[in-house]
Parts: structure tokens; C-alpha cells; sequence
């Protein structure tokens, strides 16, 4: 179930140099997603839309928050609009994270990979640990909201600029050792996200990560953002839009 | 709905000459949520092959200036699946069902042919033009005598639906192809498929899709998709239905008056899900404006200098 729409901005700002936060009002979206989907935000001039993850939902105020980092030329348009405007949506989409009630979740970011990390580490508060990896310090986005949320944060920078010098990989596996949790979700470059897999395997740990892939229908009927999936041994070309973006990591073939 | 807008393509009754394209629209589950499928005229499912297909590598798909390349290849769950587990769906959607059939060769084509025959499908549309696959498809509408041959087999292994032919517009004459498949049985033709293109990542030197070439459609083939509508409804006695880049009911209008009994509509419906609707409410809004009676009045009404 999803809807599609021009929705007011209620809120626009600069996260990062060219990374935005905006606010949508959409009561109808708000009340039917769940962290972990994604929305198709069109860009005015461009032909295909956009898919930028969900970061935060607030179903009370119904609003949905998306944070997106400007790639390219459709990106940047989007980053244009500004409070007030009106902004065309298709949402919520895809299948969302798994959410293991009254349990333990380690939450890993790796940049423009950290905000689908928000809503779900918010559903497990303090028994969240979010561990988000960033190029710069310059660029280390959400940080406060993890930690408004209850969460414990654990920032790493590939230049040391701010927290751990280093991948997020890690402070992942010290973690694994000394306090299992009974999930990690991931989001973030693809290799980031095979090395994650790797250790949720090594110490046997539920692991969901989050996919991305240029697509066009972005709900289901055109087929064309495939990714290697497998399944009881059975390669599948899946569809990140529809089976995902969410998936199980051990059944992504991340080759 | 009126009457105005109710349209025939040999035989077959449409409410409404609006037609979703095959390759857009899946089977209509991901779109029904948004509005009933009784709204639309037809939809033409996505393409069927005798087997499963799991289809390219991706990336594929790229924008394109008003437009987007796709190398799909038909990814589809295989005949069995679409006749036990869609069709059975679809039929309950109280609007017309086109079976979009493709195969690798002539013998394949008109055993699925054969088994679609068999539903309760309203018509069958045989997809020769499909630029993504490395066996049939394209291969099959590019070239007048084989064209024909696969016509002829799919015509004569159906024995209770109208045959529609998707012509593929990379040719040299379209019309040609269109004489051809007329000639051997076809009862209409569709088009346009997409036309072949390309697009480079000039950071990695490398094409954005993985197949390296891709169907290029939306907006930008538009003005293409008219003229050899135009061109097609002046060669050939059968309807021909027109698609190519339709997303306003003013496109709709403008590919009717080309010379399209109906009108599919494709990557459109990715920018607007709900662009098939608001073309079918345009054009009975454009009826009523110009007391037309019935919109297939304006069928080939363009009057060229």
C-alpha cells in the first residue's frame, strides 16, 4: 500500500555540505510506513524519479523525514525545494526492516547509509547501538538524533578527522565479542555491507541489510533494479524496489 | 463512463481506448491499490515465454533527456505461471486482457500461442521487436520474411483470438514489416517498441546499462512513434494501435489522429502512476468539449498538407 502525491515541505535545512533534511507532511504516507522504505521523489525537469530511504517517521505529527545526499543533476534539483514547496512523492515503498520486539540491535551506517538507520534504531532506543562510518568529520550526519533517541552511538571517520580512525567494521566486531546483540541492520557502500554480512555470519548473528540500484517504477511492475539474490542455493535476479530494498544479507550475492 | 469512448480493435471492444504497455505495468497488482483496473481500457501484461526467464544483469535502466533506456529481457515467471496465478487475478478486473507473448524461436512462439489460445484472455499481442534479448525478439522484426514466417505459425496455432503484432521501429521501413505481418495473418499491429540506444558513464568510460544497449522510450520517441503510426495506418488495412512516449491525453489524441484505433501507454505511467487514468478522463473531457460522439471519429482525422 502506497500513495502518491505533492506534499507541503514542512521543513528544509542543510545536514552536510551538500546533504539536505527535509520534512514532509503527508499524514496518509506517514501513517502507512514503516522504517526501512523508501520514497520516489521526482526531480521537476527529469523523467525518472529519485528513490531516497525514509530516514524518520513521525506518525503523530504526520511527517516523514528524508535525507539525501545531492549525487547528480536530479538530486541537486530536488535539494532546491525549500519550505512550502510542494514536493511529488510516491510512498511508503519497498518492504522495511524486520523489528525484533524487547530484543538487542546494532544499527550500522556507512554515509549517505546512515538515515534509514534512524527509524529503525528509534523502535529499539536504548537498546540500539548505532555505529555509523563517514568519508570526514565534515560530513557525520544524525549523530545527535541517534543520540536523542537513546541510542548508543559510535562514530568512526575513514581520516580520523572525528571518533574511531577507521571502517565501522570494527567497533562492529568488538561488539560481536563482548555483547551479541540479536540483529544488525546495514546500510552503505556494497563492500561495507559484504564485510558486515561476513561477520554477522562469523558469530552467527540476524543480519538485514539495506540495497540500492537505479530504478524507474520503483514499485514493482518495471523490473529493472535488479540485484543477486540467493535462495536454497538458487541464484534470483530480485528486484530492490519490491523484494527490498530490505533484505536478508545472507541471501544477497554481493559479487 | 460514456460511450464516447468506447473503441474496437478487430473484434475486440474496448470502454476505452487506453491501454497500459507491456513491460509497465506488471500484471496491475502494483497499480490497483492506487485505482481500480476497471478504469482502464485494456492492459497489456508484461511479456510472457514459454519457460521463465530471470532476464539481464543489471544496471538496467538509464535517464535519458526525456526519456530512460531499459535492457530488462524479459523477466517473466514462464507461461504455466502467468495462466495459473495472473490470469486467474486479472480476469476478475473487469478490463480487457492482451497476453504479450514472446519467443526464441518460431516453434516456441506458436506453442505459447497454442497454450494461450486455450484462456480466456481477450487478445494475443506477439512481441517481435524486443531490443534485450539475444535470441528472437528484434531479430524476429527486423526482417520482412521472417516477420511474416512468425506471424503466420502464431496465427495459425490460434484458433479463438485476434493476433496483434509489436512492431519494432529500428528498421528502415516499418511499413514494410507491417505489409509483411498483414499479409501473413496479423488481425493488427502495435507500435512502437523502443528504439535501440546507448548511454556512457564518462567517469568509468563504461555504458550505463550492462547489456551496453537498451530500448530508449518516454517522451523523447514521441514525435517518432506518430509518424510511423502514420506512416503504418496508411500502409496497412488492420487497426494498428499506437505507443511510443504517450504521456498527456493530448499525446493521445494527437496518436489517434495519426492514425491509432487505441493508444498503450508505457514509461509514462513511471513518472505518474496514474497518468493511464488521467489520459482516459482527458480524452472524455476532450469528447465532450468537441461534440465528439465517439473518440473513434478522430482515428487517422489528421490532414496532412
Amino acid at each position: 500500500m502506497y500513495r502518491q502525491g505533492r506534499y507541503i515541505i514542512a521543513d528544509k535545512k542543510a545536514a552536510a555540505r551538500g546533504i539536505f533534511d527535509i520534512i514532509v507532511n503527508c499524514p496518509d504516507i506517514a501513517e502507512l510506513a514503516k522504517p526501512g522504505q523508501f520514497a520516489q521523489v521526482a526531480a521537476d525537469g527529469f523523467f525518472l524519479r529519485r528513490p531516497i530511504s525514509i530516514c524518520d517517521i513521525d506518525k503523530e505529527n504526520g511527517t516523514i523525514r528524508l535525507v539525501f545526499e545531492v549525487r547528480g543533476k536530479g538530486t541537486e534539483k530536488i535539494s532546491e525545494l525549500n519550505k512550502g514547496d510542494l514536493i511529488d512523492i510516491i510512498a511508503p515503498l519497498g518492504n522495511g526492516f524486520t523489528v525484533l520486539e524487547g530484543k538487542k540491535a546494532v544499527c550500522v551506517g556507512g554515509g549517505i547509509g546512515t538515515p534509514p538507520m534512524l527509524g529503525i534504531a528509534k523502535q529499539y532506543g536504548s537498546s540500539a547501538q548505532v555505529i555509523s562510518g563517514f568519508r570526514t568529520a565534515g560530513i557525520a550526519i544524525l549523530q545527535e538524533d541517534f543520540a536523542k533517541a537513546g541510542c548508543d552511538t559510535v562514530l568512526c571517520t575513514d581520516d580520523g578527522t572525528a571518533g574511531v580512525h577507521g571502517f565501522v567494521t570494527a567497533p562492529l566486531e568488538q561488539r560481536l565479542k563482548e555483547d551479541k546483540p540479536d540483529i544488525i541492520y546495514a546500510c552503505g557502500p556494497s563492500m561495507m555491507l559484504k564485510n558486515i554480512v561476513g561477520l554477522a555470519k562469523q558469530y552467527d548473528v540476524k543480519c538485514e541489510v539495506s540495497l540500492e540500484q537505479r530504478m524507474a517504477c520503483g514499485v514493482g511492475a518495471c523490473l529493472v533494479c535488479v540485484c543477486k539474490t540467493v535462495k536454497d542455493g538458487e541464484q534470483f535476479l530480485s528486484h530492490v524496489c519490491k523484494d527490498g530494498p530490505v533484505f536478508d544479507g545472507e541471501e544477497v550475492d554481493f559479487t | 463512463m460514456s460511450e464516447r469512448l468506447k473503441v474496437n480493435v478487430c473484434g475486440v471492444e474496448f470502454k476505452n481506448p487506453v491501454i497500459p504497455a507491456s513491460g509497465t505495468y506488471g500484471y496491475g497488482r502494483e497499480y490497483e491499490s492506487l485505482y481500480p483496473l476497471s478504469r482502464l481500457g485494456g492492459i497489456s501484461v508484461k511479456g510472457t515465454t514459454l519457460h521463465p526467464r530471470q532476464g539481464n544483469d543489471g544496471p538496467r535502466v538509464a535517464e535519458t533527456p526525456a526519456g530512460m533506456l531499459n535492457s530488462v529481457g524479459l523477466q517473466n515467471g514462464g507461461a504455466k505461471k502467468f495462466l495459473e496465478y495472473e490470469l486467474p487475478n486479472l480476469l476478475t478486473k473487469d478490463t480487457r486482457i492482451i497476453a504479450n507473448i514472446a519467443g526464441s524461436t518460431v516453434e516456441e512462439c506458436a506453442e505459447l500461442a497454442a497454450m494461450i489460445d486455450e484462456s480466456a484472455v481477450d487478445m494475443v499481442e506477439l512481441n517481435i521487436s524486443c531490443p534485450n534479448v539475444n535470441h528472437g525478439g528484434a531479430a524476429f522484426g527486423t526482417d520482412c520474411a521472417v516477420a511474416g514466417q512468425v506471424t503466420r505459425a502464431v496465427k495459425d496455432a490460434l484458433k479463438h483470438k485476434p493476433l496483434m503484432v509489436k512492431l519494432s521501429p529500428n528498421v528502415t521501413s516499418i511499413t514494410d514489416i507491417a505489409k509483411s505481418v498483414e499479409a501473413s495473418g496479423a488481425d493488427a499491429v502495435s507500435l512502437i517498441n523502443t528504439l535501440l540506444g546507448m548511454r556512457i558513464d564518462i567517469k568509468t568510460r563504461r555504458p550505463i546499462l550492462k547489456k551496453n544497449v537498451g530500448g530508449l522510450s518516454g517522451p523523447a520517441v514521441f514525435p517518432v512513434a506518430v509518424r510511423m503510426v502514420w506512416q503504418t495506418a496508411n500502409a496497412v488495412k488492420i487497426p494498428v494501435v499506437g505507443m511510443g512516449g504517450i504521456a498527456t491525453w493530448e499525446d493521445a489524441v494527437e496518436m489517434m489522429m495519426a492514425g491509432a484505433s487505441a493508444i498503450q501507454i508505457g514509461a509514462a505511467i513511471f513518472a505518474d502512476p496514474y497518468a493511464p487514468v488521467k489520459i482516459v478522463d482527458g480524452l472524455e473531457k476532450y469528447c465532450e468539449e468537441n461534440g465528439i460522439a465517439n473518440i473513434s471519429e478522430i482515428v487517422g482525422s489528421v490532414q496532412p498538407w
